[in-house]
């Protein structure tokens, strides 16, 4: 059990001008779970590689329970990683896949057989020991992969989208086995994804990444209540959150949009001197609500195309020159065509600065 | 329908029949003669049955040969042959395995020129440099022995290509979860590579075996001392020009003997061997 450290974390790779990784700091607790999230491509797996040894480290540094380990091999860094394809051995049994890092550490047989022995009760997998990988299935597969991390006793777990290549439910059942296991063990653990279900369900703390450059460290709740950034606001919460354009008025404590509606901002009103920037309003789906026409409505939305999801329903209508998303309780029947008034509550408002993407107030 | 099939069916099977006679027949035929006299075998029509000289025709070839092959007995050549064989095939693989995972695995400065200059020598069949070859062979001393007759065949260019190929199938994510628990170079080649490879490795000592085995400029060359001789060679010295100095029977018996054990590798390693051609381990 440790602390895991990155300092101004650097990376570019040999050969290719571009820098992957862009100074990350970042800290994880002694048994905390973060998740690193962002899109395809930037940088997640290159960062838990960093930490694992299996990439150098360009410039800053990485701590692993107070020690650099910049310098350090795989091996000597206390830590145990899991990989999305499982990166189980063919040939060994489920017992041998287990104990093979064990085995090379020398630790005796009666204690291999004890560690192993344990982790494969904690995972169920103990009918299968003397089987091989081939003859598994893929959530078994994933808990043998699991269960090679645990015999290890490593200060952190590390994990690059362990769940990826299962279906959507067992996805849903490992998630949750992961988490169980980990609060069990009280191991420090970096777990990479880009699904912001698994994120939401299984962080502590997420850190969203976005080409390189971490663009918000929070709870899942902070993440999604309080995105640092466009970036985060967009990729956090599905569906997306709604943008519109418009300006700060009333002396900070309205927005004008670009349609003309004004938008009070109750207690998130901003500093009067703020009148006059642009800026892009935030509101997710799930802020909105219906009022009868004409009654303090906001906005009004003509609907458009409707996805019923059972307990709730999706109008999507035009709004300006772009589109609304609104989420409404299952029960309420909404037609295409429909006219919906809508008011937003104050405090459910997001601001963002136009230029920098950044949150304001 | 069915009836096209059956026909179909017998097509095949007549097909199939005439092949096996045609492949089986010569081999059937050497045995017959390798039953008789020589001077059965040398006023035809032969036999189709088995003779009763089959003592005679294998105890000749077993213990004396033939004059024209310096008298040495078929044991020794078919000895010299083995090991010959056996040095060359587990030569090759060590070799070529050890070249492929240096390649494959470790990043040092060349690399890909080393791997271009092993390539390129595929282009090259030993004929072509048999001379240079025969030339050092000679400067080190190595005629008749079994260095001079293995070693130069040993380094083969076509079994590294394979095994590069077969090691590039490994995901990176097995040797990087090797790394994180602790194996070394050495330990992941014995414990991981070594087992993966376990059906190419058959495979390619069924080839290779073969190969060394039925080798017959090489030897000729580099072996004066009929007794480190092989049995092809061998084989070959003890027919004469003239029918009447030729002992058919002894001849006809090594023939066979020089068959049986590249056969017996064939059927000893038939299921990894079957395996590593059919089936590509996940
Ligand atoms: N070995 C490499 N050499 C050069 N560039 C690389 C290498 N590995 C990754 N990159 C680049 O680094 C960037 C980040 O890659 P990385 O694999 O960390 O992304 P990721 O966030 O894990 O994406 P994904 O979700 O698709 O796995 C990408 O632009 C990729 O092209
Ligand atoms: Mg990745």
């Amino acid at each position: 059990m440790a602390q895991v450290e990155l300092r101004n974390v650097r990376k570019t790779y040999p050969g290719s001008a571009a820098e992957v990784i862009k100074g990350v700091d970042v800290s994880v607790g002694d048994g905390e779970f973060l998740v690193l999230l962002g899109p395809s491509g930037c940088g997640k797996s290159t960062l838990l590689r960093m930490v694992a040894g299996l990439e150098s480290i360009s410039s800053g540094d990485a701590v692993i329970d107070g020690k650099t380990v910049n310098q350090l091999e795989p091996k000597d860094r206390n830590i145990a990683m899991v990989f999305q394809n499982y990166a189980l051995y063919p040939h060994m049994s489920v017992f041998d896949n287990m104990a093979y890092g064990l085995k090379v550490a020398g630790l005796p047989k009666a204690e291999i057989a004890q560690r192993v022995g344990e982790a494969a009760e904690m995972l169920e997998l103990t009918p299968y020991l003397e089987r091989k990988p081939r003859a598994l299935s893929g959530g078994q597969r994933q808990r043998v992969a699991m269960g090679r991390a645990i015999v290890r006793k490593p200060a952190a777990f590390l994990f690059d989208e362990p769940l990826s290549n299962l279906d959507a439910k067992l996805r849903t059942s490992m998630r949750m086995q992961i988490k169980q296991l980990q609060r069990r063990l009280g191991v420090t653990s970096l777990y990479v994804t880009h699904d912001q279900v698994e994120a939401m369900t299984l962080a502590d703390r997420i850190m969203i990444l976005n080409q390189g450059v971490v663009e918000q460290i929070g709870t899942p709740m902070e993440v999604y209540s309080q995105p640092a950034s466009l970036f985060v606001a967009a990729f956090i919460g599905a569906p997306g959150m709604n943008f519109m354009d418009g300006t700060v008025s009333g002396g900070g404590h309205a927005v004008t949009l670009k349609t003309g509606e004004v938008l009070s901002l109750g207690s998130g009103a901003v500093a009067s001197a703020q009148d006059g920037r642009e800026v892009t309003l935030g509101i997710r789906p799930e802020h909105f609500a219906l009022t009868p026409e004409g009654d303090g409505a906001h906005l009004t939305l003509t609907a458009d195309y409707i996805e019923q999801l059972g307990a709730d329903t999706l109008v999507h209508g035009k709004f300006g020159t772009g589109m609304l998303v609104v989420r409404v309780a299952g029960e309420r029947s909404v037609a295409e065509g429909d006219k919906l008034a809508l008011t937003a509550t104050p405090e459910h408002l997001h601001l963002f600065d136009r230029e920098s993407g950044r949150r304001i107030g | 329908m069915i009836e096209t099939r059956q026909t179909g069916r017998l097509i095949a099977h007549f097909l199939l029949i005439v092949a096996v006679i045609a492949m089986g027949f010569p081999l059937y035929y050497t045995f017959i003669a390798s039953t008789h006299t020589s001077s059965e075998i040398l006023s035809p029509p032969l036999s189709m049955l088995p003779g009763s000289n089959i003592a005679g025709a294998y105890g000749l070839a077993l213990t004396k040969g033939a004059s024209s092959a310096g008298n040495v007995s078929m044991t020794l050549m078919l000895w010299n042959s083995l090991v010959m064989a056996l040095a060359i095939a587990i030569g090759k693989i060590v070799i070529s395995m050890l070249s492929a995972y240096a390649i494959v695995f470790f990043r040092f400065p060349l690399r890909l020129v080393c791997f271009w200059m092993i390539f390129i020598t595929l282009m090259l069949p030993v004929e072509v440099r048999i001379v240079p070859t025969y030339q050092v062979i000679v400067s080190l001393g190595l005629l008749d022995t079994y260095a001079g007759l293995t070693v130069p065949l040993m380094a083969s260019a076509t079994a590294t290509f394979l095994f590069r190929q077969f090691f590039l199938t490994i995901p990176d994510e097995l040797v990087e979860a090797a790394r994180l628990d602790g194996a070394g170079a050495m330990r992941f080649f014995k414990d991981i590579l070594l087992p993966l490879s376990r059906t190419n490795i058959a495979a390619l000592f069924v080839v290779t075996f073969i190969y060394g085995w039925t080798q017959y400029l090489w030897p000729l060359l580099v072996t004066t001392d009929p007794a480190m001789g092989t049995i092809i060679v061998a084989l070959k010295k003890m027919v004469n020009f003239s029918d009447a100095d030729t002992p058919w029977d002894a001849v006809m018996a090594t023939a066979i003997l020089a068959l049986l054990p590249p056969v017996a590798v064939i059927v000893g390693m038939q299921k990894l061997f079957v395996k590593g051609l059919v089936e590509t381990e996940k």
